[in-house]
């Protein structure tokens, strides 16, 4: 049988060594450094000064605006500094830094819920009350684009949500994260998915997993055979779909699984559909049922660079130097240091950066894989055209981009470019060419 | 300890645009042997010749235009190999020459150089040839020739068949034992070298396929209507230059459609100009133009076969 995919696309290598590793939890920081903006949206306003004792769990940022996430502090101490600080996108952010003590008090919203209340509590929620949970956990999409989770359970009133989407592609080379989550909180995964849908009025779940992670499909299949899903009449399902970059894109994977296409500049809600990462599924339940505030990720240390690779559960705000440390440091001929994927992740100038929310990767790539290639004109061989997932003409993108001819741009399609970078991949020319178009679309923001 | 900061993505297929022109240099290898063979030193000076005029054309001009295009694209060596190719056997050496700097300057750089030429550089030598140097141009030699005491001239199968009724054995056409440009004869090599490149997807497969087959399919329809006028459609497609044109010349990246409907378009409408040109012009042979006049068209072709955006309304 043919998998379910999307058009176009590529086939990278996928590098994923560190896919048999189980997830460790990472050394306890000395110190963290949270930036106050994680997440899509408005940046927060600190809720604490520097001197403040916070203890771990506790909430140090919030923001007024809808479309935002609270921050918490990842470990209990005193906060140290409140300034602008480097955070790894690259610009500086108003962060918290709190030095560490030796105390371990856990703030629990509702510390006092026993086994049976725990149960009693998921059932019988109201979706106005998971939505409120999941906002004062600062809970965001950790799949990488740092959306506000309860922003997306809050589908307006117009829009009937049917399908809850659980994106567990994880297409991006290297990442294993979003892997392990799924072979190790198979459960968790599935309750998450179940308040999701219970909190934006869905009636099923599919879980989209890409067929390389054949193991996870089967335990997925086996735990859903387990379990009584009452909240869910139209059933939960794994969709096996092909392994191909970006499948974890938003519109790939809701084209793939559903056959549904999100209009151009809308979103998944638009077509009836909620799309959540695995590892957001996961955050959610512990939110709901253990009261647990969004204080931890699980991130992949891996590439070349680093000499013991391995799959991390990581408190927010330590620094990439700690957590490289505990992976045997980087190899002598380490040369790129990447935040995310090889695909679309961004560059680090230092690893004196801290682990944000859409931390899902720490890759480090040695001088012999980063390939610095002679830049040509665009010879037109149109294999950007054949392999945009989007449809885009890219090589015409980037000549309208370059050339600041911006109404051009739009009117062939640059803000539909969801910039997965499969035209950069394959130009033979080496063109940046998503580079190009992300700068013709932050001009535009900017000029708006 | 500083670190590399570049753009996304870190990762890059490891094709370069100078490995795409080996490949096509690679695929050319066997039709350009043959020709020698076929034709000896003559054609060896030709290709020779045409070549290294071509790639010195370029440098000189990249030198003159201060352009900071790197030199080793190796699009000029193509161009040079093409147009000897693409000439008779007996064409005088100093002619092509001029034809091989014609195509560089006027064909190429003039437009902007690699990547912006409209053209393909080679045909628009070759057109020039054709204009400057008629009686040359259409002055052949039967293969190994240069074995004998005198060079025997001969017509070409597709002038012979125009200008006479008379044909081909299909094996002849087939392994190139006719009288021809140096490379276009043997149909077997070019299409070897042509399922090469389709084997390392350097080439579209849309255009040689859409091409040879409305010139199969529209030719067909001639000859099942008057087969005593008019050749058949075996014959259509190994006689002249179409194995050339179909495989290296029409799928010239730069000149040819980057949408997928574009690519059907361009290769169904070059087919049909070359049947109209061969049946009913006064010309035996009408690859070339079939050719330049739908590279003038691309930039159309591009524009309006836009592909649909997903999630755009239908």
């Amino acid at each position: 049988m043919k998998l379910k995919t999307f058009a176009q696309g590529i086939h990278p290598p996928y590098n994923k060594k560190t896919v048999n590793l189980s997830i460790e939890e990472a050394v306890y920081p000395h110190n963290v450094i949270i930036p106050l903006h994680q997440h899509t949206g408005a940046t927060c306003e600190p809720l604490v000064k520097v001197g403040d004792e916070v203890v771990e769990g506790q909430k140090i940022g919030d923001s007024a605006k809808f479309i935002s996430a609270a921050v918490h502090a990842s470990i209990s101490g005193k906060v140290t500094k409140i300034e602008k600080m480097l955070h790894p996108c690259g610009v500086e952010v108003l962060s918290v830094v709190i030095e560490g003590s030796n105390s371990s008090t856990v703030v629990q919203r509702d510390s006092s819920a026993g086994e049976e209340k725990k149960n009693k509590t998921v059932d019988g929620l109201s979706p106005e009350e998971i939505r409120q949970i999941v906002k004062e956990a600062g809970i965001v999409g950790l799949g990488g684009a740092a959306f506000p989770a309860h922003v997306k359970l809050s589908p307006p009133k117009d829009k009937k949500i049917d399908t809850i989407l659980v994106n567990g592609c994880e297409c991006e080379p290297y990442i294993t994260a979003d892997h392990r989550i799924m072979l190790e909180r198979t459960a968790d995964l599935l309750v998450g998915a179940e308040l999701v849908a219970k909190a934006t009025g869905a009636t099923r779940v599919l879980v989209g997993v890409e067929d390389n992670k054949h193991d996870a499909v089967l335990q997925l299949k086996t735990e859903i055979r387990k379990r009584h899903f009452t909240n869910l009449p139209d059933g939960i399902e794994v969709v096996t779909l092909e392994t191909k970059y970006p499948q974890g894109g938003e519109k790939m994977l809701i084209k793939a699984v559903l056959n549904r296409e999100v209009p151009s500049r809308g979103l998944p809600l638009d077509v009836g559909v909620v799309v959540v990462n695995v590892g957001t599924a996961v955050a959610i339940t512990e939110a709901v049922r253990d009261g647990k505030s969004l204080i931890k990720r699980v991130v992949t240390i891996t590439g070349s660079g680093i000499k013991e690779p391995k799959n991390l559960l990581v408190r927010i705000g330590t620094s990439f130097k700690d957590i490289v440390e505990q992976c045997g440091g980087l190899t002598a001929d380490a040369y790129k240091i990447v935040m995310g994927g090889p695909m679309m992740g961004a560059p680090q100038l230092s690893l004196e950066v801290p682990v944000v929310k859409a931390t899902s990767c720490i890759l480090v790539l040695s001088k012999s894989e980063v390939k610095e290639d002679q830049i040509f004109p665009c010879v037109k061989c149109g294999r950007c055209v054949d392999h945009c997932p989007m449809s885009l003409l890219p090589t015409r993108l980037a000549a309208y981009a370059n050339n600041a001819n911006y109404s051009e741009f739009e009117e062939w399609g640059g803000q539909d470019c969801i910039e997965c970078g499969c035209c950069t991949y394959v130009c033979p020319a080496k063109i940046p060419i998503v580079h190009w178009v992300k700068l013709a679309k932050l001009k535009l923001r900017q000029m708006k | 300890m500083s670190y590399l900061i570049s753009h996304a993505p870190h990762i890059r297929e490891q094709r370069t645009v100078p490995d795409l022109m080996k490949a096509v240099m690679l695929a050319l290898l066997p039709a350009t042997i043959a020709g020698v063979i076929f034709f000896g030193l003559q054609a060896l000076a030709l290709i020779i010749v045409c070549t290294l005029t071509a790639v010195i054309t370029e440098i000189v001009c990249l030198k003159l235009m201060k352009s900071t295009v790197p030199v080793n694209g190796g699009g000029a060596a193509i161009t040079g190999l093409l147009l000897a190719l693409c000439l008779p056997p007996s064409f005088p050496v100093i002619f092509a020459i001029i034809g091989s700097i014609f195509a560089i300057v006027i064909g190429k750089q003039l437009f902007g150089g690699l990547g912006y030429n409209i053209f393909n550089p080679a045909l628009v030598g070759r057109a020039f040839l054709a204009a400057a140097f008629p009686v040359h141009m259409t002055t052949w030699v039967m293969p190994f020739a240069y074995r004998g005491v005198e060079a025997i001239s001969s017509a070409t199968p597709l002038a012979a068949m125009k200008f006479s009724q008379q044909s081909t054995s299909s094996l002849s056409l087939l392994f190139g034992n006719v009288g021809g440009c140096i490379g276009e004869t043997s149909a077997l090599l070019l299409l070897l070298g042509g399922i090469y490149l389709l084997w390392k997807k350097v080439i579209n497969w849309q255009i040689p396929v859409s091409y040879l087959g409305t010139v199969a399919v529209f030719g067909g329809v001639f000859w099942l209507v008057n087969p005593a006028q008019f050749p058949s459609p075996i014959f259509q497609l190994l006689a002249g230059g179409l194995m050339l044109g179909a495989w290296f010349m029409l799928t010239d990246l730069v000149t040819s459609p980057i949408t997928k409907k574009g690519l059907w378009i361009f290769g169904v409408g070059a087919g049909l100009l070359v049947v109209i040109i061969r049946l009913f012009s006064g010309l035996p042979e009408g690859v070339m133009y079939s050719i330049l006049i739908m590279n003038a068209v691309v930039p159309l072709i591009n524009r309006y076969t836009r592909p649909r955006i997903l999630g755009q309304k239908k």
